[in-house]
């Protein structure tokens, strides 16, 4: 249980995680320099040294994206059920409502309705602060509803990924999303509608093997851990090191894997210019 | 995580340990650690039984005393909804059953039929077609056209090898990305020319290793869950042995999906899910309850269509018969699905997808 403990200690209050402050100071992960907290998030969390991207929970990710942080929040009342009675060391009700009085949210994802430069988009912003962004019957649910308002209204879509993969302790339920999600991305490729996934640190598992591959666009902010399998696991299997910066965005960049690696400062007026791209009248 | 850790690898490995959600690879690690833990056996159970139940009388010993005091204050009220939740736990330990467990195993049995097995049985003029066009073939995912009771089919499943040298050459039925590629080419392949797709799925899980990563694993899957969903032809899926994770629904999005009655299908290996919940990869009996992974368990909650019926004591006793049942079952769904017009069927695969695994409710704000 101390393993749980840790990891939820480790994610201060405004989601920045590994941010260990003393009082006005933070000591960055990558560089190991000290630097003024205000700096830092003047900064977007991205540190001034090194440009060491800290990770952002998802009401600061849609303060990013949307104009003034001006967004109708739907779907945000979707509850598990627990279709397992999941019980292992503890039960999964008990973490579900742990997770749910620390973050606010009901599970973890938020969509939202906006504009990115005046351009109405929908965003499904992942929250890895909750049970590691993992995914199951209502992550899965919230994004297919998001795919479908998109078809629906029109609007581009943008899935903002921060997750550990399937949430096992909704088993083969967690596995089925995403079949689900990958077969409503189908149809919004049908009609056309722009879908861009950003994948940021950590997309991996179940999730990077549906919909944040399956973007007309897929981008990631730079140093972001992508894969499906564990870095940790293929390397016990496999016994010996992995290379530099193995299953990160410059990797994946490098692999043809994704079509750009993006700074946050640049996220937003990429992705405008993507849009452009694919809906300005000519 | 000490300090000293941290860094970029640092990072790596927190990543990896991202809390109770997982990725495919934890699973042939548990593999190795499951073979130790059997050879521990009966003696070790007991042993982690015991200390279950005398672990339950304490708590539930200090559950009543904290519950018998007057006036409880906001912190007494979270230690108990903490005991509770550890006593539900216990007695899942204490009561746990073998049943989920030993499907898994029958599951995995050294003599149970792979797909070359049943493909030899059930159909005929078996032609296997090769490579993804881009990299290169893979010998875990076979892939072919062959005639099912005279009908031109296409046919394509996980092959896990027999002998030591075959299990090397398929690496144990673990795909790399060039074996889902090549599934869809054949897939495409089938839809151009109006024949019905068969999938057969025997695979422990996710590769991991680094060749699979760096031709992203993950992207293959991801364009077979998307394109099987719109695929202009009917297809039927069954899981055989083991339906592992994200490498079994890479080649499960179909119109029926069916299962062996002795099959396992889960999100992660009984074992893979001991060591990161349980932390300990003895109880893999436990996990494979809380999984919920058996043939039945998925057929309640409504993720398979149909269990095929295997001979007394697994489809290894008599692999000939559990051959005519799965035939059985083939033709069965197969004519079904033709009567179905284009159109109709597609969607009622996706209305199938859409409606599956439906586990949340609304709260009212
Ligand atoms: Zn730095």
């Amino acid at each position: 249980m101390a393993w749980f403990k840790r990891q939820s200690a480790d994610v201060d209050a405004s989601g920045a995680k590994k941010v260990r402050t003393e009082g006005l100071w933070v000591k960055c992960d990558n560089c190991r320099q000290i630097i003024w907290k205000k700096d830092l998030e003047e900064n977007l969390n991205v540190c001034p040294k090194c440009d060491h991207h800290f990770r952002i929970d998802a009401r600061a990710r849609l303060a990013l994206l949307l104009d003034g942080n001006q967004y109708e929040i739907f779907d945000s009342n979707l509850v598990s059920t627990d279709p397992l009675n999941f019980v292992d060391l503890k039960a999964y009700s008990s973490r579900l409502a742990q997770a749910q009085s620390e973050t606010g949210l009901s599970d973890a994802v938020i969509n939202a309705r906006g504009k990115l430069n005046d351009r109405p988009v929908i965003v499904s912003a992942m929250e890895y602060s909750f049970i590691g962004g993992s995914m199951g019957a209502v992550v899965g649910e919230s994004i297919t509803r998001a795919i479908e308002q998109s078809i629906e209204t029109k609007a581009p879509l943008i899935i903002v990924s921060a997750s550990g993969g399937a949430r096992m302790m909704e088993g083969v339920v967690s596995l089925m999303q995403l079949a689900k999600i990958s077969a409503a991305l189908a149809r919004l490729d049908e009609v056309r509608v722009p879908y861009i996934s950003v994948l940021t640190d950590p997309t991996t598992g179940g999730v990077t093997a549906s919909f944040a591959m399956l973007g007309d666009l897929n981008i990631a902010e730079p140093g972001a851990l992508i894969g499906f399998a564990g870095p940790r696991v293929i390397e016990q299997t496999i016994r010996q090191k992995l290379p530099q910066g193995f299953q990160r965005s410059e990797f994946l960049l490098e692999h043809g894997m994704l079509d750009a690696v993006v700074p946050r400062r640049q996220m937003k007026p990429y992705l405008s210019r993507a849009l452009d791209f694919m809906t300005r009248a000519a | 995580m000490r300090p000293s850790q941290r860094g970029v690898r640092g990072k790596a490995e927190t990543a990896a340990r991202a809390p109770l959600s997982l990725d495919g690879a934890e699973l042939l690690l548990s593999m190795v650690e499951a073979r130790w833990a059997s050879t521990n056996g009966d003696a070790r159970r007991m042993e982690s039984q015991l200390k279950s139940q005398q672990e339950l009388d304490k708590v539930e010993e200090h559950l009543a005393k904290l519950e018998a005091l007057p006036g409880q204050n906001e912190e007494a009220r979270r230690q108990i909804q903490e005991l509770q939740s550890r006593i539900r736990a216990l007695r899942t330990q204490v009561t746990v059953n073998y049943d989920a467990w030993h499907k898994a195993e029958l599951a995995r049995h050294p003599q149970r039929p792979h797909t070359l097995d049943y493909i030899e049985r059930v159909f005929s003029d078996w032609s296997e077609i090769h490579g993804d066009r881009g990299f290169g073939d893979d010998p875990a995912l076979v892939c072919g056209m062959a005639r099912f009771h005279g009908q031109e089919v296409m046919v394509l499943g996980t092959e896990k090898g027999r002998d030591t040298k075959q299990r090397m050459y398929r690496n144990f039925g673990l795909p790399n990305p060039e074996g889902y590629r090549k599934a869809l080419r054949a897939m495409k392949m089938a839809e151009k020319f109006s024949r019905p797709v068969i999938t057969l799925v025997d695979v422990t899980g996710a590769n991991p290793g680094l060749g699979a990563e760096e031709r992203g694993q993950a992207e293959a899957i991801a364009r077979n869950l998307r394109e099987m969903a719109r695929l202009e032809v009917p297809i039927v899926t069954v899981i055989t042995g083991e339906g592992g994770s994200g490498g079994a629904l890479a080649i499960a999005v179909a119109d029926r999906v069916l299962m062996m009655e002795n099959a396992v299908y889960s999100v992660i290996s009984p074992e893979g899910c001991a060591s990161i919940m349980w932390r300990d990869t003895t109880k893999k009996e436990l996990a494979a309850q809380a999984l919920r992974i058996t043939a039945r368990d998925l057929s309640e909650l409504g993720c398979v269509d149909a269990i095929i019926e295997e001979p007394a004591g697994g489809a290894h006793t008599d692999p000939d018969r559990a051959a005519q049942l799965l035939d059985a079952a083939l033709e069965k769904h197969l004519a079904e699905l033709a009567k179905l017009p284009l159109p109709q069927l597609v969607v009622s695969r996706y209305n199938k997808f859409r409606t599956m695994a439906r586990f949340f409710r609304i709260q009212s704000s």
